[in-house]
C-alpha cells in the first residue's frame, strides 16, 4: 500500500503543516481545524485522529476551531463533511508531523529511524534509555514545510484510539456549566437586544425612541429603517428596553403568507423550475412526462408531505461584536466564519481584512439557524457604541419567528410492480422551496434579515436551484434501490413567503420519508415482507448488511397488529455517505390515536469508525430529533404572521416521550470515513409510518403524525393517495 | 433602581445592589459569574435555567431576585466539591449524555432535585421529573441512562 492518500479540498487549500499542527513547549499539541463544534463531536474526532497519528495521548491534544485570523480556512461546517475533509487533512498532517519529529529525533539520538518508537509524545530508541520528547524536539518551533502527503497514516491494525470508545473532549467544561459563546464576557461589555417586525412584510410607522433612551442603563437605541435595537449596561435593562421599544412601535402589516390549511395546494400552484434528476444530479433540460409501463400487475401512487419545520435551537442565537479603531471583531456560532465575514463586509461596505470572525460554541443549530443574523445584528448595535463589546442575544420569539425554516415539501410517488412482486417502474417528483439561504458574499444582495430591514435595504438574492449531486431539494430523491426504470424530478418553488434555508438533512428527510413509505406500500401490495422487499432491490452489499443487522438486532417480526407494530426505514445519506437502517417499535392508542415510540434500533455503516460513542450519539440524536419532527412539528402561521413563537405553539418531543434507543455499528476497518451527522434523519419518519401501518393498518403520509391524522387514517379517510390494481 | 439584597448561593452570602425585580438568572450569570444556568426562553417553558431554591427545582428566569429572600440557592457550580465532580456530572461524562450540552446544566439540576428526594426513581418518575426540561439534540435517552447511573452511585 504505497499509494499516496488523496488530498481533500481542505488540505489543498491549506497546505502548510504549521497551519494544522503545532508542538507546544509544555508537551501539548495544538491541532487546528477550520471546522466548528456544533455539538456533533467534531473537535473530539479531530483530536482523536491527530492523537492516533502522532502517537500521543488524547489528553495532550488541544483543538482550535475556525477563526478567520488563523488556522486552516475550511469554508463551512455543514453537509456531514467534516470528518471526511478536515478529518482526512488532520490525519495526513499529523502523520507528516510525526515523520518530521522522528527524523529529527533520529539525528538527535544518532539512531536509525527503524530503531525508534513513539509513545505518548516521547521518542525512544528501542531497548535503551535514550529518548527525547516532542517538546524537546519542536516545542514552540514551526515546522516550516508544506504537507507532502508522503508520510503514510497508520493502518487500522495499529489503532489505539480510532474505533474505540473515549471521552468527548469539550464535555467536561460543559458539564461544569461553561464552554459557550453565551458565557463569554469581556471588560466593558454591553448587552443588546433587537425588536423584529411583527410580520415579514410589516412596515414601521413610528417608535418612541426617546422614551426608551431614557430607561435605566440604556446606552443606545438603534433605528435604521425598520431595524430596531437597543444597547444597555445590564442584561435585564436591555430586555426591559426591548419590551418598551416593542410596545411603543407601530407597524403597518400586510398579508403575505399563504393559507396554512391549503398550503400544499398553494405550493403546487406556484411558479417553479423543474429538472430531471439522473444518478442524483439534476440536468438542465425539459422534464418528460411519465407514462406507466405496459404489463404492470400493480400500479400505486401516493403523495407525501412535510410542513415548514424549525431548527428551534434550545439556546437562542447570540453574538458578540466590537468595533475598535476601524477594526471589527465578531464572536459567533455561525457554521462558516469566513463566509459570515464576507457577507458582513459586503453589507457594511467594509474590507473583509478589517474584520475578524471567531467561532465559539453555540447551542445545537442543526443547520442554518439564527446564528448568522445574530452576528450581523450584533455588528449593527456595536457600531453605535464604538470600542465597547456588545453581547447580542436573541429572545425566544426572535428565534422561533425569524430563523429560516426547513421548507415545506411535497412528493408525488408512483410505481409499478410486475407479477413477481418486483418494482418495474418508479417515479418520484419533489416540490419545495430552496434549502439554502445562508448569508454569503453575493454582490449587492444579502440574506441577512437586518440587511433587508435597514433604511437602505439590500434585496434577497433570487432563488437558485442547486444543481450538484444530492443537494438541497433533491438530496436522496434518487433511491439507492436498483429499478429497471426510474424517474426523479426536482421542482424548485420560486415563491418564498416564509424564509427557508438548510435544516439538517435538507431534502433527505422528506425524500426518504416518501421513498421508504412507498417501498412499504409496494411491498404490501406485493404481499412481500418489507425487509425482504428492500433486499430484492438492493445490490450494494454494505446496504444489505446494514438492513440485515438492524432486522436481526430488532428481532424483526415483519407484521404487527393490535396496536403494536414495527417499521423499517433505510437510506444511504446522499447515496455516498453513511448507511443507516432504523427499525422503530411503536404502540398506537386505539382511542386517541397517540403514537408511543417504544424502541428505535439503529444499524449504521460509517466506514472506518473514528469515534464510536460520538457516532452513536449523532445517530441516536438524529433519530430522536427526526421523531420529534415527525410526531409533533409544524410552523404555524396565519395570513400575516408566524404564530409559532414559543414552545407551547411549537412543541417538541419531551423526556416522557422519547423511545429507548439502541445502536449497532458495522465498523469497516481501513475504509474511508463517512459523514454521519445527518444520516439518521431520512430513515426515521418512514420507520414510524411503517410501524404505525403494521400496528393499526392505517397509512400516514402527512407529517406531523398528529393524533387527529392517525384517527382519520384509521377511519379510512384517504389522505392524498389512490391505488389501482 | 438598585437596592441592597443579600443572596445565599452555593454556601456563600453575596451582598448585592440590584433592582429587586431582576430575574435571578441574570444576577447569577452577570453579577455572580455563575454561568451554568442558561437563558433558553425567559418564559419558564424550557428548564434551561433550572436551579435549586430551598431544595426545590426553580426556574431562575421567572424568579425575581427580590423574591428569593434568605432561601439557599444552589447552582450547578455548587454541586461539585472543588475539583471533584458530582456523581451526576461524572455520569453525564461517562455516558456522553449530551450533544450540544446547552440544556445539560438545567437537566442535571432537575435530576439532582429528584435524586435528593427519591433514591431509586422509576422510569416514569425519572421522565416525569425531567419533563420540564427540553433537549433539542435528542440526547434524552443517554441522559436518562446517566441519571440512573448516578442514582445507583449515590445509593451505594
Amino acid at each position: 500500500m504505497s499509494e499516496k492518500p488523496p488530498f481533500s479540498p481542505s488540505l489543498r487549500n491549506n497546505p502548510d503543516l504549521d497551519t494544522w499542527i503545532g508542538i507546544e513547549p509544555d508537551g501539548t499539541v495544538r491541532v487546528s481545524t477550520g471546522k466548528v463544534e456544533l455539538g456533533q463531536g467534531i473537535k473530539t474526532a479531530i483530536a482523536r485522529l491527530a492523537a492516533e497519528e502522532l502517537d500521543i495521548s488524547l489528553e495532550r491534544v488541544r483543538v482550535e476551531t475556525a477563526d478567520t485570523a488563523r488556522g486552516p480556512q475550511e469554508f463551512m461546517t455543514a453537509g456531514s463533511m467534516s470528518v471526511e475533509t478536515s478529518g482526512n487533512a488532520v490525519r495526513l498532517a499529523a502523520a507528516e508531523a510525526r515523520q518530521v519529529l522522528l527524523e529529527t529525533a533520529a539525528a538527535r539520538l544518532a539512531a536509525p529511524l527503524s530503531a525508534l518508537e513513539v509513545a505518548d509524545g516521547v521518542v525512544r530508541v528501542r531497548g535503551s534509555e535514550l529518548s527525547v520528547s516532542f517538546a524537546e524536539l519542536y516545542g514552540g518551533r514551526a515546522f516550516e514545510r508544506k504537507i507532502t502527503g508522503e508520510a503514510m497514516p497508520k493502518s487500522p491494525e495499529a489503532y489505539r484510539i480510532l474505533g474505540r470508545p473515549g471521552p468527548r473532549i469539550d464535555l467536561r467544561a460543559k458539564v461544569e456549566g461553561a464552554g459557550f459563546l453565551h458565557d463569554l464576557t469581556f471588560p466593558g461589555m454591553l448587552h443588546g437586544r433587537v425588536v423584529r417586525p411583527p410580520s415579514p412584510a410589516a412596515e414601521l410607522i413610528d417608535v418612541d425612541e426617546a422614551a426608551v433612551r431614557a430607561l435605566p442603563g440604556v446606552v443606545a437605541v438603534v433605528r435604521d429603517g425598520r431595524f430596531l435595537g437597543v444597547v444597555a449596561e445590564r442584561e435585564e435593562q436591555a430586555i426591559r428596553a426591548r419590551e418598551r421599544l416593542r410596545e411603543s412601535s407601530r407597524w403597518s402589516e400586510h398579508e403575505t403568507l399563504p393559507a396554512s390549511e391549503t398550503l400544499f395546494e398553494w405550493l403546487l400552484e406556484q411558479p417553479r423550475e423543474s429538472y430531471p434528476v439522473v444518478d442524483g444530479t439534476p440536468e438542465d433540460r425539459a422534464v418528460e412526462p411519465h407514462a406507466d409501463p405496459p404489463r404492470a400487475a400493480v400500479t400505486l401512487e401516493a403523495t407525501y408531505t412535510r410542513p415548514f419545520t424549525m431548527h428551534a435551537s434550545i439556546g437562542p442565537s447570540a453574538a458578540i461584536a466590537e468595533f475598535s479603531d476601524d477594526r471589527l471583531t465578531v464572536w459567533t456560532h455561525s457554521q462558516g466564519v469566513a463566509v459570515a465575514r464576507g457577507a458582513i463586509a459586503e453589507a457594511l461596505g467594509m474590507p473583509p481584512d478589517a474584520i475578524r470572525v471567531i467561532h465559539a460554541d453555540g447551542a445545537g443549530c442543526y443547520g442554518h439557524n439564527g446564528a448568522d443574523d445574530a452576528a450581523f445584528d450584533a455588528v449593527l448595535l456595536a457600531r453605535a457604541v464604538p470600542s465597547r463589546p456588545v453581547r447580542l442575544q436573541w429572545m425566544r420569539d426572535d428565534e422561533h419567528a425569524w430563523e429560516p425554516y426547513g421548507p415545506a415539501m411535497l412528493i408525488q410517488s408512483r410505481g409499478s410492480l410486475d407479477a413477481a412482486g418486483r418494482v418495474i417502474d418508479w417515479s418520484h417528483e419533489v416540490f419545495s422551496n430552496p434549502h439554502v439561504g445562508r448569508p454569503r458574499p453575493s454582490g449587492d444582495r444579502s440574506e441577512f434579515v437586518a440587511a433587508w430591514h435597514r433604511a437602505e435595504p439590500m434585496q434577497r438574492p433570487e432563488p437558485r436551484a442547486a444543481l450538484f449531486s444530492h443537494a438541497g431539494i433533491h438530496r436522496n430523491a434518487d433511491p439507492v434501490y436498483v429499478f429497471p426504470r426510474k424517474r426523479v424530478v426536482k421542482h424548485m418553488i420560486k415563491s418564498r413567503p416564509l424564509r427557508t434555508s438548510s435544516l439538517r438533512g435538507l431534502g433527505a428527510y422528506a425524500n426518504v420519508f416518501a421513498i421508504e413509505s412507498f417501498m412499504d406500500e409496494l411491498a404490501h401490495a406485493a404481499g412481500v415482507d418489507p425487509v425482504e422487499f428492500r433486499l430484492r432491490h438492493l445490490e450494494d452489499p454494505r446496504a444489505r448488511a446494514v438492513i440485515q443487522a438492524a432486522a436481526e438486532r430488532a428481532s424483526w417480526r415483519g407484521a404487527g397488529g393490535d396496536g403494536r407494530g414495527q417499521g423499517l426505514g433505510f437510506a444511504r445519506y446522499k447515496n455516498a455517505q453513511t448507511y443507516v437502517a432504523v427499525i422503530m417499535d411503536v404502540e398506537v392508542d386505539d382511542g386517541s390515536g397517540a403514537i408511543r415510540l417504544i424502541r428505535a434500533l439503529i444499524a449504521a455503516d460509517a466506514g472506518q469508525v473514528v469515534d464510536p460513542e460520538g457516532l452513536s450519539n449523532q445517530l441516536e440524536g438524529g433519530v430522536v430529533q427526526a421523531a420529534s419532527w415527525t410526531l409533533k412539528e409544524q410552523v404555524l402561521f396565519d395570513r400575516t404572521r408566524i404564530t409559532s413563537t414559543d414552545w407551547e405553539s411549537y412543541p417538541i418531543l419531551g423526556f416522557h416521550e422519547v423511545p429507548e434507543v439502541e445502536t449497532v455499528l458495522l465498523n469497516q476497518p481501513g475504509a474511508p470515513f463517512l459523514g454521519a451527522g445527518e444520516a439518521a434523519q431520512g430513515p426515521t419518519p418512514a420507520a414510524i409510518a411503517n410501524a404505525v401501518f403494521h400496528a393499526i393498518g392505517a397509512r400516514l403520509r402527512e407529517v406531523p403524525f398528529t393524533k387527529e391524522r392517525v384517527r382519520a387514517a384509521r377511519q379510512g379517510a384517504p389522505p392524498r393517495s389512490a391505488g389501482q390494481e | 433602581m438598585g437596592e441592597p439584597i443579600e443572596l445565599y448561593v452555593n454556601g456563600t452570602r453575596h451582598p448585592l445592589e440590584v433592582d429587586p425585580t431582576t430575574p435571578l438568572l441574570y444576577v447569577l450569570r452577570n453579577d455572580l459569574g455563575l454561568r451554568a444556568a442558561k437563558f433558553g426562553c425567559g418564559i419558564e417553558q424550557c428548564g434551561t435555567c433550572t436551579v435549586i431554591v430551598a431544595g426545590e427545582a426553580a426556574l431562575a428566569c421567572g424568579l425575581a431576585v427580590g423574591q428569593v429572600g434568605d432561601r439557599e440557592v444552589i447552582t450547578l457550580e455548587g454541586l461539585a466539591e472543588g475539583d471533584t465532580l458530582h456523581p451526576l456530572q461524572r455520569a453525564f461524562l461517562e455516558e456522553q449524555a449530551a450533544q450540544c450540552a446547552y440544556c445539560v446544566p438545567g437537566v442535571i439540576m432537575a435530576a439532582a432535585t429528584l435524586l435528593a428526594r427519591v433514591d431509586d426513581p422509576s422510569d416514569a418518575e425519572l421522565r416525569g421529573a425531567l419533563a420540564g426540561n427540553l433537549c433539542r439534540c435528542g440526547a434524552q435517552p443517554r441522559m436518562l441512562r446517566a441519571v440512573r447511573r448516578a442514582a445507583e452511585e449515590l445509593r451505594t
